[in-house]
């Protein structure tokens, strides 16, 4: 058996990290991050909606990836990447252009590690060799499908995230040299009954914290930093304050994804970045570079989501939420 | 002193509406809807009237004063042509303001595109 | 501790930052209460500069107002707007105007008909819905209460 505890899979053979792109919009280009990233473009990027948009942020980021690392289409075997659009559009349009074997897979926001993790088991079971696993988000499209209209004036609430414009992609192979995935937590969901769309991070900080949990028991690994995909200053404080309640206390060497990205005062974000792009992205260029000089050596890096939609919202149905880890060794 | 009423009047208009916001999390559709409604009964009961007097624009401007207008129409042409006036008063009277929105709204969708935030 | 939907929401509340109510009423008050000087005065420059009757010119006022926030909206400007003056942007028919204008904007890409057109009410229509509702129940009240 791989697997070792209650959740965990333990990943023997070497699954490296071989290289990452990622690419932005704007207003992630003007946060603290903006000189870690590869790309960085307009929102509308000369497409005529900001779906097509989204869908070429996607597609740019698979193939500069592939193009920048002079590797052919048949040196890959698998394209694992996902999306927050309905019917996940934005990467099977981008599968659809580049021609690899494609598995497309909805997670919401934890669709990075949900995607890594499944290349790893892949690559671990001897299935694959090389596997390309992305994914994308866009503000405008994303707040069209799930809120309200762009231009509708109005107040967004304190407790509201900001979806990040941007996508990033993975390289993961069985050879060469790089940080390596050592172990992959897959999540439960958890739903402790929050309804407010506008709260995100609290609905998901229970499945966070839960996953977190599970894979430190499971493994034993001491962490030199833990960092969660998309759960804002809110979902990072109740996290804290969870672990805290347990005499676990993670709160010096755990961050968030959503409170990197963003200044959070100075860009206006309310509680920070939210969506599949947001956890891809600080992966891909701020996290990924840490690894490589050795700033980490010991990583879990966890993307959550919110699997909820318009429709059973409005239904009254709260929101489930889900986190999967990855533990990755630079 | 109308433009000083019309002030304070539209003002705590919209002032209710951002406690009710705020306290209740209310999307802004509920508040548009119940603005209306109240607007609708407020004139019902002879209360409206009376807010038009004190606050002129500050009163048929917020979406109440919309309220207003509907039911004014519809008391009216009920007065006059029973039924029939009840059913189709209300439209009339508030149809320029609408269709004026569907007009706009229409021109201003051809003309120009939703711009990135 | 495991944490059960009630004891959750009490973490929650601690967490969760408060939106800044006494802040946003002001901006509410003085936001709202401009729109609305603004229509009277557009009242009075067709009363005294028209000969328009007053009835009529409140609602040409009206009609103003909305043409107006549909341009705002337009060039992008009304929810930047809304932003700092939350109601006092929604409650004035300028607010109703932007909610028929952002979806018939937001939808212009899926077509003029099923797009645009389909969409046009998608947020004004519960209040046309409930106020043409309302408006009937209270003329057949004054038929039935003379």
């Amino acid at each position: 058996m791989k697997k070792i505890g209650k959740q965990t899979y333990n990943i023997k053979d070497d699954v490296v990290i071989r290289d990452t792109f990622t690419v932005v919009g704007t207003k992630e280009g003007e946060g603290p991050l903006k000189n870690n990233f590869d790309l960085i473009v307009d929102d509308l990027w000369g497409e005529d909606s900001w779906e097509k948009s989204e869908r070429k942020f996607q597609k740019t980021a698979i193939e500069t990836l592939l193009n920048k690392n002079r590797l052919q289409k048949d040196d890959i075997d698998l394209l694992i990447s996902g999306d927050l659009l309905n019917q996940i559009v934005s990467s099977s349009f981008a599968a659809r252009d580049i021609g690899l074997p494609y598995i497309g897979i909805y997670g919401a926001c934890s669709t990075m590690a949900l995607s890594m993790g499944v290349g790893s088991l892949l690559i671990d079971g001897g299935f694959a060799s090389n596997v390309i696993c992305a994914t994308s988000s866009h503000f405008c499209s994303a707040e069209k499908q799930y809120r309200l209209p762009l231009e509708m004036g109005g107040q967004r609430p304190m407790s509201s995230q900001w979806t990040v414009t941007g996508s990033g992609a993975v390289w993961l192979s069985n050879t060469g040299k790089g940080p390596k995935i050592k172990n992959v937590t897959f999540g439960k969901i958890l739903d402790l009954g929050v309804t407010d769309a506008n709260n995100m991070g609290a609905a998901m900080a229970p499945a966070a914290h839960d996953t977190l949990k599970q894979n430190m028991l499971d493994t034993k690994i001491d962490y030199d930093l833990i960092v969660t995909g998309d759960l804002g200053i809110v979902g990072k404080s109740i996290v804290n304050r969870m672990f805290h309640d347990e005499n676990m206390s993670i709160e010096k060497k755990y961050d968030d994804c959503g409170t990197i990205i963003f200044d959070i005062e100075k860009q206006d974000v309310h509680a920070g970045g939210s969506g599949c792009g947001c956890s891809a992205v600080v992966f891909g260029s701020f996290l990924y570079k840490k690894l490589l000089n050795k700033e980490i050596k010991k990583l879990l890096f966890t993307s959550t989501g919110a699997l909820h939609s318009p429709t059973v919202s409005l239904q009254g149905d709260s929101i489930p939420g889900i986190a999967h880890c990855i533990g990755i060794e630079g | 002193m109308n433009y000083v009423m019309s002030f304070v009047i539209g003002g705590l208009f919209c002032v209710i509406g951002q406690i009710i916001m705020d306290k209740f999390k209310l999307n802004a559709a509920y508040i548009l809807v119940t603005f209306v409604v109240s607007g609708v009964f407020l004139n019902y009961f002879g209360i409206y009237d009376k807010l038009v007097e004190i606050g002129y624009s500050g009163a048929t401007v917020p979406l109440p004063g919309f309220g207003n207008s509907l039911a004014k129409g519809a008391i009216e042409e009920a007065s006059k042509n029973g039924f029939m006036g009840a059913l189709s008063g209300g439209v009339m009277k508030t149809a320029p303001g609408v269709a004026a929105a569907l007009l706009f709204g229409y021109m201003v969708a051809i003309i120009f595109n939703p711009k990135k935030k | 501790m495991k944490y059960n939907k009630e004891s959750y929401k009490k973490v929650i509340d601690e967490y969760t930052p408060k939106n800044k109510i006494v802040k946003n009423c002001f901006m509410a008050f003085i936001f709202g209460g401009a729109i609305c000087t603004l229509g009277e005065i557009i009242k009075n420059i067709f009363v005294s500069g028209f000969d328009v009757p007053k009835d009529d010119a409140g609602v040409m006022a009206s009609v103003v107002l909305v043409g107006l926030s549909a341009l705002l909206t337009g060039f992008g400007v009304y929810d930047d707007l809304g932003k700092i003056a939350g109601a006092g942007t929604i409650v004035p028919i300028t607010g109703f105007a932007n909610s028929v204008v952002s979806p018939a904007l937001e939808y212009k890409k899926e077509g003029l008909v099923l797009g645009t057109a389909a969409n046009i009410f998608k947020l004004a229509g519960p209040v046309l819905v409930y106020g043409y509702l309302s408006a009937f129940i209270v003329g057949l009240l004054s038929l039935i209460f003379k």
